[in-house]
């Protein structure tokens, strides 16, 4: 068992391999802690329970007490500390149990972590990583989309990976970066998603967004889990004859305008999935950009498919009917592409 | 009042008292000729606080002054046309104007904290700076301010639990000024003394007299040196009064005329002055070259202040994001061999292991392994009985082990207890 237990908790990887979206984060922490020992994880049932979700296994054994502290349920503590100790020159990533609760903090992060490198030039490198999101029947406090309040948030970066790869790579950056990050891990990708992370270390660059899918059609810009739903979405369409592009956002804050500009000037027409409620998502966002920058360009009004705006519900019937899917990604796009 | 103070010391906490006073006196004449952009606080009254316990930190302590610590600000050696310049949205201002009042730091050199508005919030992030001070071994303490009103937020709730389960060398001054706005301390908190929330947290508090600085000074002094001898967080509740209004444009009229009369009778520089002359430490030549001192610096520090300009306009777009690495210049200072904090030696190995329990991943029953705290157990340390990783062990008898070892300090009675009567 020890011997397993090792080999599991080793994680820097020695060639590309395949491993979950979960064990590409778990590698990330690993790593940077391996690689300087200013990086510590605090949170709630980080260390002897290795996280509830099990994304700091392992840690604790290898890194200590001092360095994987388990907290009281305090999400201000938790978020006060880690600002305490950045300032001290420590990178702490700070885990939240699950994203929901991240609100609870909303107060220290948005007004003493975010601003404080404006205000004072105290600059707070420090990590916000939890669990987000649905599909998982959650339930309304288990399932959230808060990527936005926070998007909202001058002086934060907001970080939604889709695969492991990039998951590992953003959030090695963010540890590394010398402003707040705020790391989202969608849950329902934790155990579902694999993927080849390359061997030896790597970051992958806030801020830019990737083309998933080549298309001339039209644009289908999303993130995280919805970027799984719209590439299968893209899948059916092709079949239709309709050659979508499909772009990963990865970052939402800084926004990776370039990219988003330069496959809409092609495409013409633009359809943004996001699994986040409707009403000052991200969508608009990106719609105000193009109007400002792309409005000669483009040839259909801007379509956005997501959730409703409605808590998150828990049932089922319920919940399925409040996210979006392929198919109403797929009919948004049919009709777009058409237009 | 206690002589155990050397002469220099007792004149230098008159002195940084009279400079907190002058300097907030030089701003509210500003205030008056309307050269303050925004509202200006007042700590009239409270000097004895502010300066008594910023005095008992080391220049490597940290500390995060609240909007009534302007002393605090000045024992730590920030100059009054810092202060000034804030208020007046210089652009030399510590925060280029981008802030005003006490809200500014320095991380770099008087290891000072910037408050925010929000009450409460420093008591974490100064736990944070306590933790990481320690994780470096750097021995260092971290203190803050809070009010009787400020203590009645969340965040001061979650930030004191947390210290004390960290046993966090943190100091938290809780300045009981009776009033938070026009709100009476008696609808704060339904309790006689404040320092007893203390105990909620399993921490040890102090009582002490605010308006005796000497007191508060030596409380303050043991405080400290128990933080940072591994004691654990410490709260003292300073009984005081707020003699102005929440800031200048609040005359309030909502405070008792007697309660305000009592206080008045009981100025900590009045106090302190009486104290000093009968013990023949300050005379009326020594005052007078005092306030010659003080005159001149102000007017010198003033007329700075007055004569820098208010920040370019295209300043507000800049400084969101530190980008490149020239903007963030703070390294972990390692006081402490990094070795005990990498593996193999940061290693810790399970107590015991449990089979089927916490596997996880639908495994279905591997061993889990399980840790007890931060502390090591006797067995640990003589390391004689190994580590106990045998799954057969009976769980009581590694638990107490565990725990055995730690004993609750009764709270200190205070000297200064004895001075409130």
């Amino acid at each position: 068992m020890a011997e397993t237990k090792r080999a599991r908790t080793n994680g820097a990887a020695a060639q590309g391999t395949q491993v979950t979206f979960l064990e590409a984060i778990r590698q990330a922490m690993f790593e940077e802690m391996e690689r300087d020992p200013a990086v510590v994880l605090i949170g709630e049932d980080v260390g002897v329970y290795g996280g509830a979700f099990k994304t700091s296994e392992g840690l604790l054994e290898r890194f200590g007490w001092e360095r994987v502290i388990d907290t009281p349920i305090s999400e201000s503590a938790i978020i006060g500390a880690a600002c305490g100790m950045s300032y001290l020159g420590l990178r702490p990533i700070c885990e939240m149990q699950f994203i929901d609760f991240i609100v609870c903090a909303f107060n220290q992060i948005t007004n003493f972590v975010a601003k404080g490198h404006y205000l004072w030039n105290a600059p707070a490198p420090m990590v916000i990583r939890g669990p987000s999101g649905g599909g998982v029947h959650g339930g309304p406090f288990h399932s959230a989309n808060p990527e936005m309040y926070f998007v909202h948030t001058p002086g934060l970066k907001v970080i939604y990976p889709s695969t492991p790869q990039d998951a590992k790579g953003l959030l090695k950056a963010a540890v590394r970066d010398n402003n707040p990050v705020l790391f989202f891990e969608h849950k329902f990708l934790y155990r579902r998603i694999k993927g080849e992370v390359p061997a030896g270390d790597y970051t992958v660059p806030i801020g830019k967004a990737v083309v998933r899918r080549e298309g001339r059609h039209l644009t289908i810009l999303s993130y995280a889990a919805m970027m799984h739903t719209s590439l299968e979405a893209a899948d059916a369409l092709e079949k239709e004859g309709i050659e979508a592009e499909v772009i990963d956002l990865r970052t939402l804050l800084p926004l990776d305008e370039e990219t988003i500009l330069q496959s809409v000037k092609k495409t013409n027409k633009c359809l943004v999935v996001h699994e986040d409620t409707r009403t000052g998502g991200i969508a608009g966002e990106i719609a105000a950009i193009l109007f400002e920058k792309a409005f000669q360009d483009l040839d259909g009004p801007l379509v956005r498919v997501t959730s409703l705006d409605t808590p998150v519900p828990y049932a089922p019937t319920l919940e399925d009917y409040f996210l979006p899917n392929a198919k109403k990604i797929f009919s948004a796009a049919k009709e777009l592409a058409r237009y | 009042m206690k002589k155990e103070l050397t002469r220099q010391q007792h004149l230098d906490l008159y002195y940084l008292m009279r400079l907190n006073r002058a300097v907030e006196d030089t701003m509210v004449k500003l205030f008056r000729q309307n050269k303050i952009v925004g509202g200006l606080y007042s700590s009239l009254g409270q000097e004895a606080i502010s300066v008594g316990t910023a005095y008992a930190l080391e220049k490597k302590d940290w500390m995060a002054p609240m909007i009534r610590n302007i002393g605090a600000l000045l024992v730590k050696g920030v100059p009054p046309r810092d202060i000034f310049m804030q208020h007046m949205a210089k652009y030399d201002s510590p925060t280029k104007g981008k802030d005003g009042t006490s809200h500014f730091g320095d991380l770099e050199n008087l290891h000072i904290v910037s408050p925010i508005s929000m009450l409460g919030d420093l008591i974490p992030v100064m736990t944070g700076v306590a933790l990481a001070g320690r994780y470096l071994g750097q021995k260092i303490v971290a203190m803050t301010w809070i009010g009787d009103g400020g203590s009645s937020t969340g965040v001061f709730h979650e930030g004191l639990n947390f210290a004390a389960t960290q046993k966090a060398p943190f100091v938290l001054i809780l300045e009981n000024n009776l009033w938070a706005y026009s709100t009476p301390v008696r609808k704060q908190v339904p309790l006689e003394n404040l320092a007893d929330r203390a105990k909620a947290y399993g921490m040890d508090s102090y009582i002490v007299d605010g308006n005796d600085v000497v007191a508060v000074y030596t409380t303050a002094k043991e405080a400290v040196e128990r933080a940072r001898a591994g004691e654990g967080p410490i709260l003292i509740e300073a009984k005081t009064f707020r003699r102005l209004g929440h800031a200048q444009h609040d005359p309030a009229e909502y405070v008792p005329k007697e309660m305000r009369a009592y206080w008045e009778a009981r100025d900590p520089i009045a106090l302190y002055e009486k104290f000093l002359t009968s013990e023949k430490l300050l005379d009326a030549r020594g005052k007078k070259d005092i306030e010659e001192k003080l005159d001149t610096l102000l007017e010198k520090e003033r007329e700075f202040a007055e004569n820098s300009p208010l920040p370019p306009a295209e300043l507000a777009e800049t400084g969101v994001y530190c980008t490149g690495d020239d903007c963030h210049r703070i390294r972990a200072k390692w006081e402490r061999p990094i070795a005990e904090v990498t593996p193999p030696k940061s290693s810790v190995e399970a107590v015991w292991t449990v089979p089927g329990f916490g596997a996880g991943q639908g495994s279905g029953g591997a061993d889990a392994p399980m840790h007890f705290g931060d502390t090591r157990s006797e067995a640990e340390k003589s390391g004689s009985e190994g580590r106990l990783a045998g799954a057969g062990k009976p769980a009581a008898k590694v638990a107490a082990k565990a725990t055995a070892k730690k004993t609750v300090k009764a709270a200190p009675a205070s000297a200064s207890r004895k001075a409130r009567r």
